[in-house]
């Protein structure tokens, strides 16, 4: 009842104060979001703000009021009182009912939000350094999801998408109308998975699984986009997470169509690959999964992130090359791709590094050698 | 007094030795207040430069300036050096200068100590700014230092940072030692503790607070330090330890380390208030309660900056309960100040500006706080621009306008000089300005959803961005001005008088302007 009120009151006087301005509402304030939690939140939001406002206006009123009347200009004689016993207990009393009052929903919202309990869909959800891995729980699916947004759009080579630094690969693809639970973890260092939109932010801790929830309602199907909010090292900034909320049918359609895919990838790791085929497929990888980090020409960044053009591995080292693309290197920010390319996509990335950017060797590794690698 | 102690007398009170000895080796509690408050004032420039660096950067979408490994280490250091550097040290140089004239104390109770407390931090922080030229490069996981990002996948010139990080700790534990042996035993007769002036009130309070916390920190570096180099598990998953265990014990300090930066400027600004509207302080006795209970509550709410970890609902409602609590205690100083002018003289002289801009302005940074405060809406809050308003707000036109103030409201004592009203108001308006084309707009582009330490950002992003470096740098030139008035003042100026201010009342308006190089060897006696 109470935030109803403060509500329908915060609408018309935000609805005054932004209808010169002409702003969409999304430019300035939090969203509304399209789950019950998110709503709630943005309410509770709304009604601190409005709460806020109030006590500014009455307190600044006051304070200017002095400033313009009680001015030495203006004649003004000061008075010496100094001390009101009365004064001091009423404004510690009102404040106190305020912050009970304020207290109530916010607690309400907070024992809803923890409530993690008959989840229908369970995905868990890993940081690396720097993308997302989102694994299907039961279902057999999984998969790493990584920034699409080229370096050319990011060093101003390029025009810049609509959905700048805000697409990646892989959507986390989740039915709309069931209850989705969220256990969140890192491999590496602390990061943040959150999705605006469903009010979801959760640190994502080595160690640790956080867990969380959201039901999407039926009816709001759609692209939601969040990042990583937790300061994780250099590419902090480019790793997105993009939500596509889908209907149950067409869920289950999509599970099918990845457990399919997968089959097939092995399958095609068996075939023939020319040199041509894989370099093609190579550059796609390498500026996918590489070049944040090792350059869109090979070129290294600064004394944390070596050169790979030019590099002595890449030239005359290829068991060493594939053990590192494959291992990853401890200790530092070189992880393990084994799990999150496919043998082709290993293969087609090596034989790239060995022959761009002047690195003209004219070897060739095949998706066989990964396989043997493997073993 | 006899002859022969009037002589020895005269010896004792010679000047100030010639030449930089006299600053090396000084003792003397005005010398060494200078030289904290002129090292601050360096630090804030090279942190200020930081800042320009990373809101160029932020200008509009796309790396141009820098790569985000150099963004990462900027605001790094942006931080550590603003907090450690910039914002500590000028409290404790004004409490050098500001808390023996205030008790009517001859020096410092420690002074060899004092010395020693301010000729650490250059070293300190030489040690810290050179890791910027080394291959590794300088610190880059945050002022916040969360393990594992600083520990198993830190730079190499963390070890630095770590030895940097106990020197500045090792300063401000002295110094506050200092601040408390000084206030106990040094204090004029008559002066009891509830009529000591505020300055020296939250000064007391806030030197507690940093031997207590102090040590904190250095035991959290120290851990690191131990994982880093020598095979222990504390915050490494891997071998049985604890990320989040390092978020609870640096905050445990860290929550502290906010007050710390937040209680001088709140007794500055209550020495000022009463001066300019020639009326006593509303309510001396609760502001002293109100600040206690400040100090307190700070000690029982540091997981607030904790609430997306992953706590169990009844620590996550403990802290939200807590953290709110806090609202009462600094709702009563704000209240005490607005009544202090209410029915006053008021004139509005530049400390008295810079003061006026803090109430209102701390105090939107106060709501926003209570905004984060409330955990379920924190969820969409925390580590977004949302945060980096709120606590730029606390901190700029809060503990830095306090300080401001504070150096226009002593200025004329300490140089015998009147500064430039004029060029004074011109600062003023410039920075106030400035601050708020700066950090207002964070809050729309936090809410709608942009995460902080970032160094390029989604489209929707761009124009509130564009506006803030605009106003980063009108703020940040603007300082220029108050460095010019500085040295214009030193030099010369209109001669102020020994009471300074029309409505100034207080043991340090009784000595002369400038003030001597000794004062009150003789202790005054308070009424």
């Amino acid at each position: 009842m109470f935030s109803r009120t403060w509500q329908r009151l915060s609408s018309v006087v935000l609805g005054l104060l932004s209808a010169p301005a002409a702003m969409a509402d999304w430019e300035l304030n939090m969203t509304r979001g399209v789950t019950e939690v998110s709503q709630s939140i943005y309410e509770l939001h709304m009604l601190i703000f409005w709460i806020c406002v109030w006590i500014g206006v009455a307190v600044f009123g006051v304070m200017f009021y002095s400033i313009f009347k009680h001015r030495k200009s203006k004649g003004a004689v000061a008075s010496q009182f100094h001390e009101s016993l009365g004064l001091e207990v009423l404004w510690t009393a009102i404040p106190a009912v305020i912050l009970i009052a304020m207290a109530v929903p916010a607690t309400t919202t907070l024992i809803k939000m923890y409530d993690t309990t008959n989840a229908d869909v369970d995905i868990k959800i890993t940081g690396h350094q720097w993308k997302w891995q989102y694994d299907y729980l039961g279902e057999d699916v999984g998969f790493f999801s990584n920034l699409t947004t080229s370096q050319d759009e990011i060093y101003d080579r390029a025009e810049k998408g609509e959905n700048y630094l805000l697409e990646v690969d892989k959507h986390l693809v989740v039915p709309s109308g069931q209850k989705l639970r969220f256990l969140i973890t890192s491999n590496d260092v602390i990061h943040a998975w959150w999705v605006p939109e469903i009010a979801v932010k959760k640190d994502a801790i080595p160690g640790y699984i956080n867990e969380s929830w959201a039901i999407v309602p039926e009816g709001e199907e759609g692209i939601y986009r969040g990042q990583c909010a937790e300061l994780c090292g250099i590419q902090h900034g480019f790793m997105p997470i993009v939500l596509e909320v889908v209907t149950s049918d067409q869920y289950q359609v999509w599970l099918d169509e990845q457990r399919a895919g997968v089959e097939a990838e092995a399958a095609a790791a068996l075939g023939d690959f020319s040199y041509d085929d894989l370099m093609a497929e190579g550059a796609k990888v390498y500026a996918r999964s590489c070049a944040g980090c090792h350059g869109s020409e090979g070129q290294g960044m600064g004394s944390v992130f070596p050169a790979l053009a030019g590099s002595p591995m890449a030239l005359n080292d290829m068991a060493g090359h594939i053990d590192i693309v494959l291992n990853g290197k401890p200790g530092t920010a070189m992880q393990s791709f084994s799990a999150q390319l496919t043998d082709v996509e290993i293969a087609a990335v090596i034989t790239y590094e060995r022959n761009a950017w002047g690195n003209d060797t004219g070897e060739m590794a095949t998706p066989q050698m990964i396989i043997d690698a493997k073993k | 007094m006899t002859t022969a102690t009037a002589s020895h007398d005269d010896h004792g009170h010679h000047g100030p030795a010639k030449g930089i000895m006299r600053w090396v080796l000084t003792t003397n509690h005005k010398d060494i207040g200078t030289m904290y408050l002129w090292f601050s004032f360096t630090m804030l420039f090279i942190g200020g430069a930081m800042a320009l660096i990373v809101r160029t950067e932020l200008f509009q979408p796309g790396m141009q300036l820098i790569e985000p490994e150099f963004y990462n280490q900027m605001t790094t250091m942006h931080g550590l050096i603003m907090v450690f550097g910039a914002i500590m040290p000028a409290f404790v140089g004004l409490a050098n200068w500001m808390v023996p004239l205030m008790i009517g104390a001859p020096d410092m109770a420690l002074p060899r100590m004092n010395n020693w407390s301010f000729w650490i931090l250059p070293f300190a922080f030489g040690m810290l700014l050179f890791t910027l030229f080394t291959d590794a490069g300088a610190p880059n996981f945050g002022w916040t230092f969360y393990a594992p990002l600083s520990t198993t996948y830190a730079p190499s010139s963390v070890t630095y940072f770590i030895f940097g990080v106990h020197m500045m700790g090792i300063s401000s534990i002295m110094g506050a030692i200092n601040i408390i042996v000084t206030i106990l035993n040094l204090r004029a007769p008559g002066m009891t503790l509830m009529k000591m002036p505020l300055f020296v009130w939250t000064w007391f309070i806030t030197a507690y607070l940093l031997v207590a916390v102090m040590p904190v920190l250095a035991g959290v570096v120290t851990m690191m330090l131990m994982d880093i180099h020598f095979g222990t598990s504390f915050f490494d998953a891997a071998g049985g330890g604890d990320p989040v265990l390092f978020q609870h014990v640096f905050w445990f300090f860290g929550h502290p380390e906010v007050y710390i930066m937040i209680l001088p400027a709140f007794g500055i600004v209550s020495q000022i208030i009463p001066t300019f509207a020639r009326k006593p302080l509303f309510g001396y006795a609760s502001m002293v309660y109100a600040t206690s209970s400040i100090a307190f509550l700070s000690f029982i709410v540091w997981a607030h900056h904790m609430f997306t970890v992953g706590m169990p609902l009844q620590a996550e409602l403990f802290f939200m309960y807590a953290t709110m609590l806090i609202a009462i205690p600094t709702g009563v100083k704000v209240f005490n100040w607005v009544s202090t002018m209410f029915r006053g003289s008021m004139t509005f002289e530049t400390p008295m500006l810079f003061a006026l801009a803090f109430v209102v302005l701390f105090t939107i940074g106060g709501f926003s706080g209570l905004m984060l405060a409330i955990a379920p809406a924190d969820f969409q809050y925390h580590d977004t621009y949302f945060v980096v308003a709120h606590f730029h707000y606390v901190l700029v036109p809060g503990a830095l306008f306090g300080i401001i103030a504070g150096v226009y409201y002593w200025l004329p004592k300490w140089t015998g000089n009147y500064f430039s009203e004029k060029l004074g108001k011109f600062h003023f308006w410039m920075s106030f300005i400035g601050v708020n084309v700066t950090f207002f707009p964070m809050h729309f582009i936090g809410l709608a959803g942009m995460p902080r330490r970032i160094p390029d950002y989604a489209l929707q992003f761009a124009d509130f961005n564009a506006i803030a470096t605009v106003g980063a740098f009108i703020f940040g030139l603007s300082q220029l001005i108050f460095l010019f008035l500085l040295i214009k003042t030193i030099r010369g100026g209109e001669k102020a008088t020994d009471q300074v201010w029309e409505g100034a009342e207080g043991l340090e308006w009784t000595i002369p302007s400038p003030a001597p190089y000794h004062t009150f060897a003789e202790p005054p006696h308070v009424k």
